[in-house]
């Protein structure tokens, strides 16, 4: 974006500084509506490795006990013969019984270095391998969509997580006070960094998607409540306090905020379609049956809180949520699992198709697993998110091919998602 | 490349490679900017956060009794009403004001976690004084780097509560010595052993395993493992390869050093044993090694065999790991990311880990080296502050010091660096990207209304630009903060400049 040019966005922003509401400026700047206009998209990133044979246990799976042994989760919520899910994720368990959420049981990314840092960074970069881009494919997605409809994105936290960094300047948003609206700082600000690069543009967003937060979260319970909820660090993750528990109900209620306010956000004229948020804490070497208690209790309200405050929108999302990989199919010695591949992404949302698994179940049979000692990935997450790039918002499928996902014909677009 | 002139240089080596600028330290720094840095280099080490500190075994007990009432609270209550669910490690720097009093003062669940919760703020607190005030930035900057790299972080609750003394017995000595000696006491320090589940990992053919899978070792045998297996004695027990695998990819030779699945596994094998004391052998909180949970023979960790002495074999791969020419230049290669660039020019790489090699790892080399680069001078500032760095300048433009955690800690937290609470084992990112995402530009400005609002008062802002930025302030800047309508106003420009969130 130019800096110098009156944009709309420059225009918002000062019209923040002037307390100047944004509807009056965002209407009449919008495209006209058509139904790919309203599509959205939700990428929920669980960072640590997230345990799959925990979020959606393959109770069918004769193996399942043995590997597992006390780590097994009782109490799951079955989807079918196959397979569960957490007993912790009665909302996502909820939606799959209405056929609005599916699981994919074995899935990774094409990094098999069990790092979690270089996984995270394929995982979101898109990339074939690591280090080779050092922008994020949802960016690069929504870049390409710019080239034919207005489409903006948004990433929940304090920090800016990969996946949405690169060309196209997105919006970030995480819980705390409003700006004054009377102040002249803003505007002062905005003409200081008028030749900055980097801080120029990013007030001009944050200060835009301000003045939306006051809409959009105007129908919870008050901004100061929001307060409560802590960021992390990298990738803005948000963590719970450990659940269940004292404050247990605390952490889901404020998570269930967290996502509602996402959704407020997206079900704004104008407000951004794409979104990504990132939850941390999942890396379960030890006591990982508590771990998880807490963080898929903590996941599965933010979701709760995405679909119910999307409302009517819900018809027009899909949400994807994903780690950077697996944990071993058996249990370490410290009541834990290490680094594995394979892993469990879910899909939820209005406007997915009923069905079953997605990809195939390789088993947890010794000689199926991959070096006798993970989940065997059978398909590649880059297909699952070109599936729903191509058949739910339109990204053109050459341009998945090589630039959302560079190099990735052979990782085929999953088809009939939606 | 040009060096930057008297002045410039002076700007930068307070901003740069110190903590930004106190009132005065640009005209200290001016003679000499390289000298000014280089005596605050110095063998013994970093300084020591001001107040008493606790030791870690303090802390780890204290963290036990914590659970210990929790647990019989819980039991209590079970035993009341209807069945408590079986929860892990709430902790205790969450349980904040924000939660309802569940009961009164008399509560000992809530006493011990309120002195855990204050302990922990104090920790930071020190900390943040130390940088806030000290004349000796750069000796501290080089100690949070570190810190950072060797992180322990209060994501998992017990870890919370030693990030302080662990920096304080672990880091702060060490900074200025010997690679290998700073490793080998981070690694076998029992707040890394906790943060990365090192303690319960256990030889899957040691004398100690056999005993449980002989059915021997149900109830009693917990003891062997002092009491760490107490609640899982269900379990067979086993290895753990977290610190093993994160010494490799996160501390020494780095992702691509070299290393496969199975060295990280015989270097889980070799460390088993490595753990924390028991309380009936009074050495609670204390590293040990337990030679009866030691997987026992021979281990072969990037083709190099270590003998069968197992109390031995931690400390040889970690002496090797050391010296390898992967970790010369990964390490080099963080140091000159953190400190000039995040896309740091690749010579001054590589004069760094040429400095760390020829001298053996020697950090006072290593810190020297980086100081006389003239790669590491130039004038474009290459840095964009993480939040610590921000919020530590801003009180030293102040001339400010925090008067209490209560006022940093929700500062932090909404800027993305919650104290002590990186994300991961891979510490707070260092990048501008990260840092500059338009909600953390916004919610910069407003610490910088607030902070402007309380510290200036009668003092001018014009004067405190030049105080904090010399030769680095811009006539744009400046300008903008000569017409400022308020003192507030002005300050807070300052400090929300380009020139100042960069250094």
């Amino acid at each position: 974006m130019n800096a110098f040019a009156p944009s709309r966005r420059g225009l918002l922003a000062t019209a923040a500084g002037f307390g100047l509401s944004l509807q009056l400026l965002a209407v009449p700047a919008m495209a006209a509506d058509s139904a790919l206009n309203r599509k959205k998209v939700i990428v929920v990133i669980c960072r640590g490795g997230m345990d799959g044979l925990s979020v959606a246990p393959p109770i069918g799976d004769s193996e399942y006990h043995g590997l597992r042994g006390g780590l097994a989760v009782e109490g799951a919520l079955p989807l079918d013969g196959a397979f569960a899910l957490h007993p912790q994720l009665t909302a996502v368990h909820a939606l799959a019984k209405a056929g609005e959420a599916r699981i994919a049981p074995a899935v990774a990314t094409p990094d098999r270095a069990r790092s979690h840092f270089e996984a995270q960074d394929v995982l979101e970069s898109g990339a074939a391998g690591v280090y080779s881009t050092t922008s994020g494919w949802l960016n690069r997605a929504v870049e390409t969509l710019s080239a034919h409809r207005k489409v903006d994105a948004m990433s929940v936290g304090a920090t800016a997580p990969l996946i949405l960094r690169g060309k196209v300047q997105t919006a970030s948003w995480s819980p705390g006070r409003a700006v004054d609206a009377e102040a002249r700082l803003p505007t002062l600000l905005q003409d200081l960094y008028r030749n900055d690069p980097l801080l120029g543009p990013a007030l001009a967003r944050g200060l835009e998607t301000e003045t939306m937060a006051k809409v959009a979260t105007a129908d919870l319970d008050g901004g100061g409540a929001m307060m409560n909820v802590s960021t992390g660090g990298k990738g803005g993750g948000f963590k719970a306090g450990a659940a269940p528990g004292p404050g247990a109900q605390q952490g889901r209620d404020a998570a269930k905020k967290l996502g509602e306010s996402l959704a407020g956000f997206m079900r704004e004229p104008g407000g951004p379609t794409v979104a990504a948020i990132s939850l941390d804490g999942f890396d379960s070497h030890a006591g990982q049956a508590g771990l998880l208690n807490g963080r898929l209790a903590y996941l599965d309200a933010v979701l709760d809180g995405v679909h119910q405050g999307l409302g009517p929108e819900w018809k027009n999302t899909v949400v994807l949520v994903a780690t950077e990989f697996g944990r071993t199919a058996r249990a370490n010695g410290t009541g834990g699992t290490d680094h594995g591949t394979g892993s469990t992404a879910l899909l939820l949302g209005g406007a997915l198709k009923p069905g079953g698994i997605v990809g195939d179940w390789p088993t947890l049979k010794q000689n199926a697993l991959f070096e006798n000692r993970d989940v065997a990935p059978t398909l590649d997450m880059r297909g699952l998110f070109k599936g729903v790039l191509a058949d739910h918002m339109g990204v053109d499928k050459a341009a998945l091919d090589a630039t959302v996902f560079p190099n990735s014909a052979t990782a085929r677009p999953v088809a009939n998602l939606v | 490349m040009a060096l930057a002139n008297q002045d410039l240089m002076a700007a930068i080596a307070v901003t740069r490679f110190g903590l930004g600028a106190k009132p005065g330290e640009l005209a200290a720094a001016r003679s000499d900017p390289q000298g000014f840095l280089k005596t605050q280099i110095r063998r013994t080490g970093a300084d020591q956060p001001p107040g008493q500190p606790a030791s870690t075994a303090q802390r780890m007990a204290e963290f036990r009794d914590f659970r210990k009432e929790r647990r019989e609270e819980r039991l209590e209550k079970a035993a009341d009403t209807r069945p408590a669910s079986s929860a892990t490690g709430a902790d205790p720097a969450m349980m904040d004001a924000a939660r309802p009093n569940r009961r009164e003062a008399a509560d000992p669940v809530k006493q011990i976690g309120n002195v855990l919760r204050k302990d922990i703020a104090a920790d930071f607190g020190a900390r943040v004084e130390l940088a806030a005030t000290t004349d000796a930035a750069f000796r501290e900057r080089w100690a949070l780097f570190w810190a950072n790299h060797f992180t322990v972080s209060a994501t998992k609750p017990i870890a919370g509560t030693v990030v302080g003394p662990f920096e304080a017995e672990a880091i702060r000595p060490h900074v200025f010595g010997r690679f290998g000696d700073l490793l080998d006491a981070v690694e076998t320090h029992p707040a890394m052993l906790t943060y990365l589940d090192q303690i319960q990992s256990v030889g899957p053919d040691s004398p100690a395993a056999e005993f449980v899978k002989n059915g021997r070792g149900r109830g009693r045998g917990a003891g062997l493992f002092g009491g760490q297996l107490q609640q899982t004695a269900q379990r067979t027990p086993g290895l753990n390869e977290n610190l093993a695998r994160e010494i490799m990819e996160l501390h020494t030779v780095g992702v691509n050093g070299g290393y496969t699945q199975a060295d990280v596994t015989e270097f889980a094998r070799a460390m088993t044993g490595l753990s924390i004391g028991a309380e009936r052998d009074g050495a609670y909180g204390t590293a040990v090694f337990r030679e009866q949970a030691h997987e026992p023979g021979v281990r072969t960790v990037m083709k190099v065999r270590y003998d069968g002495d197992g109390r031995r074999q931690t400390a040889q791969i970690l002496a090797d790991l050391a010296a390898k020419p992967q970790t010369a230049q990964f390490v080099c290669g963080k140091i000159a990311r953190h400190f000039v660039a995040d896309d740091p020019p690749p010579a001054l790489v590589a004069r760094l880990t040429d400095a760390w090699m020829r001298s053996g790892g020697d950090l006072t080399v290593v810190a020297e080296t980086l100081v006389s680069a003239p790669e590491a001078w130039d004038p474009v500032p290459g840095k964009f502050k993480t939040p610590y760095e921000f919020i530590v300048s801003s009180f030293r433009a102040a001339g400010a010091q925090p008067v209490g955690f209560q006022q940093l800690g929700p500062i932090l937290t909404s800027l993305g660096q919650k104290p002590f609470s990186a994300p991961s084992p891979k510490g707070w990112a260092e990048d501008a990207q990260s840092w500059a995402a338009p909600d953390a530009i916004v919610k910069r400005m407003q610490f910088a209304q607030t902070f402007s609002q309380n510290v200036v008062r009668d003092r001018d802002p014009k004067q405190l630009a030049a105080d904090a930025l010399g030769e680095r302030l811009t006539p744009d800047t400046a300008k903008a903060i000569a017409r400022a309508e308020s003192r507030p106003e002005g300050f807070a420009l300052l400090l929300m400049s380009p020139e100042f969130q960069r250094r």
